[in-house]
């Protein structure tokens, strides 16, 4: 799960962590509000989308704005809000049609002597969280990993016994930094490490993390993901979720308990299994189509949550076509068989359907199907299923 | 021969009492599994299938000699689950739960480590292990292995079901097949299982499904080509996914530019490794892997 980034930034304010004061509002007088309230000589106006690269990214119906903007006085502000406030911000995560910009955060400006980089994810290869320190603060981090990996100062840490001192200043050491500026960090990077941990967060950046003038350290910026698994135990997190900066059909389906990823072709899958729904996606294109999602029923799905896949996928008008996929394991055939003659009777088939049934139960599934009066293309093994459903896409 | 579990070996089921955990514990009897028992605190003294329910693994060991558990637990006991068993003796676990936090794994897995390294964990979100016409601890359709002499692994469930039936119809039996699971942080690696399978007697050939994010099958292709003598096949599914997108496995995600398809498969068939181009040819990649060497 993702949150803004005001959310972020309150998370880190009241676990210590130094954060420029800000204001988020929601139209563009409250902006000229929050600039006169801040009081200081400028600020910076920030649209508050879930997607990087919003400094550089632009309001989609006037690409000289970006999403980012310091301003230096209240009108300026309000302009600046007032320019980003309902408009779709296109950045390089978000895809050509960009992510409309409901929220703004009035931030107050600061004095940067040098911008810094940092990072915490659960590193797989040592089964443990990581802390990431970076002197390239400001740039795009993984082109950083790509040219200068040596720039990067890593710190696998224990999740109970949290960040050491003497990582932290090691750390220190590495990015150059002295005197009270050692104890500042200190005191940030034991803070931001303890907070990824009692969150079960999945990933915490700070880009740029900035040296101020005084030698303090301070967030500029804030992102953090949360482990999807562990928020039942936070329910004050969950409750941080903005469900409209969400793909509608991924919504959905996460609510029936399916896993779904919109893409870009026409070919609508149904499978089970994250790695056969992948592969399937593979199979497609290798048979020169293109996906039009991924989505994974599930090893528990029952014929409801079956039933509603079909719902999005068929409700999608970019699909032309529609491969069912399965190979029953805790899946039976029966239930996908009892989902397609289901949504067929309540949604009703408007493209071509392709179904491949194998594994537990696979004869009664295929009885079932057989012996409906739905109109199935079947299939038999993989390659004939993406032959003939890529077949039926470009027939449409 | 055979890695990890055989006819002898004694198993139980923690969470037998839940609806996942009857139903599989019932298709691993049918199967030939010896289930000896089942674990769930609270419903000891009860009978599931047969088999007599207790509170602690530690009195499953006791009572019925258990040296495996497959767990079905829910996703907030699954780290307890997990030492508990480990700490009753239990040598091979095997957790099939899904949706474990990632950071209750980054605990087990350093105590285990530390505390249990004799103990092998599979897992979790995984299939499970099945030895075919011996032994099955999982989820995974019995009917679709034969027994024969490919080694199987895989981080997807369904997956290596598919392979598995390629092989099967190709007359390629497999002597275990191990799901390792879709989890940033699993117990066993595809190395731990080159190892075992290197040094089984009745392995010959080794089939592995990777999938984009991570590191692991990159480690796997360099193990394989300093340490592996058998003849190896892989596919590796994700080729089509997008970065920054998280593939329904919580560890199947391109991030950084780290983890794609092309890099693992680059590393693969610089391993020497025969990659499968479409995951309707991995039975035949293994096929033509064994004729090769």
């Amino acid at each position: 799960m993702n949150i803004h980034e005001f959310q972020a930034k309150k998370l880190f304010r009241d676990a210590g962590i130094a954060v420029p004061r800000g204001i988020v509002v929601e139209t563009p007088e409250e902006a000229a509000s929050a600039f006169k309230e801040l009081g200081g000589p400028l600020a910076v106006v920030k649209a508050q989308i879930h997607a990087g690269g919003r400094g550089k990214g632009t309001i989609k119906s006037n690409p000289s704005q970006h999403g980012v903007e310091l301003v230096k006085s209240a009108e300026a502000a309000e302009k600046a809000a007032a320019a980003m406030l309902g408009e779709p911000l296109v950045t390089i995560q978000t895809g050509p049609e960009g992510q409309t910009v409901r929220r703004v955060y009035v931030e107050e400006g600061c004095d940067i002597a040098r911008e810094l980089y940092l990072g915490i994810v659960v590193d797989r290869a040592s089964a443990s969280p990581v802390l990431m320190v970076s002197t390239e603060g400001g740039m795009d981090i993984e082109e950083v990993a790509e040219k200068t990996p040596e720039l990067i100062f890593k710190a696998p840490f224990d999740a109970d016994r949290g960040l050491m001192p003497y990582q932290s200043r090691v750390l220190a050491q590495k990015l150059g930094l002295t005197g009270a500026s050692v104890r500042s960090a200190d005191k940030m990077f034991r803070a931001i490490c303890k907070l990824f941990v009692k969150l079960d967060c999945s990933l915490a950046e700070v880009n740029p993390l900035v040296v101020t003038g005084s030698g303090d350290l301070m967030a500029l910026d804030g992102k953090i993901n949360f482990d999807d698994n562990a928020i039942f135990r936070h329910p004050d997190i969950a409750e941080l979720r903005d469900t409209s900066e969400e793909n509608p059909n991924e919504l959905r389906a996460g609510k029936a308990g399916l896993s779904y990823v919109q893409l870009e072709g026409n070919i609508g899958c149904l499978v089970n299994g994250a790695g056969l729904a992948m592969s399937t996606m593979d199979l497609i294109k290798l048979h020169g189509g293109q996906p039009s999602n991924f989505l994974d029923v599930g090893g528990g799905a029952k014929t409801e949550q079956v039933t509603e896949a079909f719902r999005i996928l068929l409700g999608d008008p970019n699909v032309k076509a529609v491969l069912v996929n399965i190979f029953g394991g805790i899946m039976q055939c029966t239930t996908i068989a009892s989902a397609v003659l289901e949504a067929y009777k309540t949604v009703g088939f408007n493209v071509p359907l392709v179904v491949r049934l194998e594994g537990t139960e696979v004869e009664e599934g295929r009885k079932m199907l057989a012996e409906s009066d739905v109109d199935i293309i079947t299939a038999e093994g993989l390659t004939d299923a993406a032959k003939k459903v890529v077949a039926a896409a470009g027939a449409a | 021969m055979s890695i990890l579990i055989n006819k002898g070996t004694r198993v139980i089921c923690q969470g037998i009492t839940g609806k996942a955990g009857e139903f599989h514990s019932k298709n691993c009897i049918e199967y030939g599994t010896q289930l000896v028992a089942g674990v769930t605190p609270g419903k000891g003294g009860q009978t599931v299938l047969d088999r007599p329910v207790y509170d602690t693994v530690a009195e499953s060991v006791e009572k019925e000699g258990a040296d495996a558990t497959m767990i079905f637990v829910p996703p907030p006991f699954t780290a307890d689950a997990i030492l508990e068993a480990a700490d009753a003796g239990i040598k091979v676990i095997i957790a099939i739960t899904e949706g474990v936090p990632v950071l209750d794994m980054a605990r087990v897995y350093k105590v285990l480590e530390n505390e249990y390294p004799d103990a092998v964990l599979v897992g979790p979100n995984c299939p499970g292990v099945i030895t075919p016409g011996e032994c099955k601890m999982g989820i995974m359709p019995g009917y679709i292995h034969t027994p024969g002499p490919v080694g199987v692994m895989s981080r997807s469930g369904t997956l290596t079901y598919e392979a598995v039936w390629q092989l099967t119809n190709l007359k390629l039996g497999q002597s275990t097949c191990v799901g390792l699971g879709g989890d940033p942080i699993v117990g066993t690696s595809f190395i731990d299982l080159l190892k075992m399978y290197e040094a089984d007697g009745k392995t010959e050939a080794i089939m592995m499904m990777g999938e984009i994010g991570g590191t692991a099958e990159e480690e796997a292709a360099a193990y394989v080509k300093e340490h592996v003598t058998k003849p190896v096949a892989a596919f590796i599914a994700g080729r089509t996914a997008p970065p920054g997108k998280r593939m329904g496995h919580a560890g199947a995600i391109i991030s950084g530019g780290k983890g794609t398809a092309e890099d693992k498969i680059a590393a693969l068939t610089d391993a020497g490794i025969e990659v499968a181009e479409s995951p309707a040819d991995m039975g035949t990649a293994l096929k033509r892997a064994m004729e090769r060497k």
